[in-house]
């Protein structure tokens, strides 16, 4: 299983992030912020794009093989696209 | 000749070793209609076995009985496997059954009804129990044949909607004997893991005993007892199979099952990007607000300044001035107006304006007295002649009198 080993941003899931974005414009349009709050979201809000184009950009499916060996244990393999 | 007699026994004794020493009958595979079915409460099932022609007695004992997959019926065409033997009590042959299956779409159809609502009536259908698809699955399981268009369409379409998404294939047969209880196996190994998110289970399409795996039991069981979400592509549109049934959601296809399970990313993308334009606009929108709501303090506090105050009443001052002043100057600039006029009346009425014409006017020499009559003067007297341009100082020579135009000698003095 590839996994990327970004910094502390890919802890975050992507559909976390996309729901605190849109709740941060939602109180953006609002209007009811501070200055202070309405920067400090703003700034949130651009890390979090960040985060969910960064998600978005993996480009690679990865397909496996979930196999029985025969002593009972499982092991995934990458998966080869048979043809009939 | 000695015929041996023989007791009714012995006679079938040996009929029931004829059956049992031939091993035809000893395995055998018959099909035919089901009549006088009974279920007795020990368990055991008694029917006959018929076709057009014939029939035969069979039972089931209650042991062979658990392993059926529906509960047969009179009028139901089936398949049994079993031997014949002799029950000695009743002097009848017998197939002992050991296995039954439906034969026919018929009888396929009225297995599955029976099926479907015995699960039913369990509760394993119930809508409380489904939860719901993901909306953003990291890894998808996939159970299916590992050849076979189902599996490629369902990489495909997930690798066009979603790439960068991962897939774990758990193969399995999709149709025969033991495909159903592979099936259920490869749900389970799948439920162990914590990586996967949600399973879908099916195949491509075929004829209802293709797709029977998906029709029974332990694969509805698997379904139903998984924690993970389990999505049932089955065959075609107009498939439905009791996997539908169980799943937490019916695709109509593996095809429509793979578009179910991953977001669009393009659409992902766009909403992305349109939450970044937002973000921009309402931050600018929000800004140009603040900005707008600081100045006006900034100019309420300028307002409210005492020095303000001052400033004011100076410039009230100084309006009242000018407004004194410009009503004072028009007013003098009014009476210079009527005093002109009153002017140039009085000029106009001014008796002496006609010495401009060219007239005189004659006083007393020494006094104001004009003398408006020859009578007033007298030869010799000195009088004063007011012409245009100054005054002469004359004499009379003499009086005429008469014409009030008559010309006077005069000489100066």
């Amino acid at each position: 299983m590839a996994v990327k080993t970004s910094v502390k941003d890919n802890d975050i899931k992507f559909e976390e992030a996309l729901d605190r974005l849109e709740e941060i414009i939602g109180r953006l349009q609002e209007g009811h912020l501070s200055l202070d709050e309405s920067l400090s979201s703003f700034q949130e809000g651009i890390g979090l794009i960040k985060i969910c184009q960064e998600k978005l950009d993996n480009a690679e499916t990865k397909v496996s093989l979930l196999i029985k060996n025969n002593d009972g244990t499982t092991e995934e393999v990458p998966f080869q696209n048979e043809s009939e | 000749m000695f015929i041996k007699v023989l007791t009714v026994s012995q006679i079938t004794n040996y009929i029931k070793k004829m059956f049992e020493a031939d091993p035809i009958l000893r395995n055998i595979s018959i099909k035919g209609e089901i009549s006088n079915f009974k279920h007795h409460y020990s368990g055991h099932m008694y029917f006959t076995l018929k076709d057009d022609n014939a029939r035969i007695k069979c039972v089931m004992f209650k042991s062979s009985c658990s392993n059926l997959k529906f509960m047969p019926e009179d009028g139901m065409n089936v398949i049994i496997s079993g031997s014949i033997s002799l029950y000695e009590r009743d002097g009848q042959y017998q197939i002992y059954v050991n296995e039954m299956q439906p034969d026919g779409l018929g009888a396929l159809f009225a297995a599955f009804e029976q099926l479907k609502k015995r699960l039913e009536n369990e509760g394993l259908f119930d809508i409380s129990h489904k939860v719901p698809i993901p909306k953003y699955p990291s890894r998808i399981g996939v159970v299916t044949s590992s050849t076979g268009a189902a599996v490629r369409d369902i990489i495909n379409i997930i690798s066009r909607r979603y790439p960068g998404i991962s897939i774990l294939i758990v193969p399995v047969l999709v149709q025969g004997s033991g495909a159903s209880e592979e099936i259920a196996e490869a749900i389970r190994l799948l439920n162990i893991r914590n990586d996967v998110d949600v399973i879908i289970v099916g195949r491509g399409g075929g004829s209802i005993e293709e797709l029977w795996a998906f029709n029974e039991e332990p694969t509805a069981r698997a379904i139903y007892d998984s924690r993970i979400p389990v999505i049932s592509a089955v065959g075609h549109e107009t498939d439905f199979t009791i996997s539908d049934f169980a799943a937490d959601l019916r695709a109509s296809t593996p095809s429509a099952a793979a578009e179910l399970c991953v977001p669009d990313k393009k659409e992902l993308v766009y909403r992305i990007n349109a939450c970044c334009n937002s973000l921009y606009s309402f931050m600018s929108g929000n800004i140009k607000n603040i900005k707008g709501t600081f100045n006006q303090y900034v100019n309420m506090i300028r307002s409210l300044n005492p020095g303000m105050d001052i400033n004011r009443k100076r410039q009230y001052l100084d309006s009242l001035y000018l407004r004194a002043f410009s009503l004072i100057r028009h007013k003098l600039d009014l009476s210079r107006e009527i005093t002109k006029k009153h002017a140039a009346n009085l000029e106009a009425l001014n008796p002496l304006s006609i010495i401009t014409r060219g007239y005189s006017v004659a006083y007393v020499s020494g006094t104001k007295e004009i003398i408006d009559s020859v009578t007033k003067v007298k030869t010799g007297d000195n009088i004063k002649v007011l012409v245009s341009g100054g005054s002469l100082g004359c004499v009379v020579n003499n009086i005429m009198e008469g014409e009030n135009n008559g010309r006077k000698n005069i000489s100066k003095g």
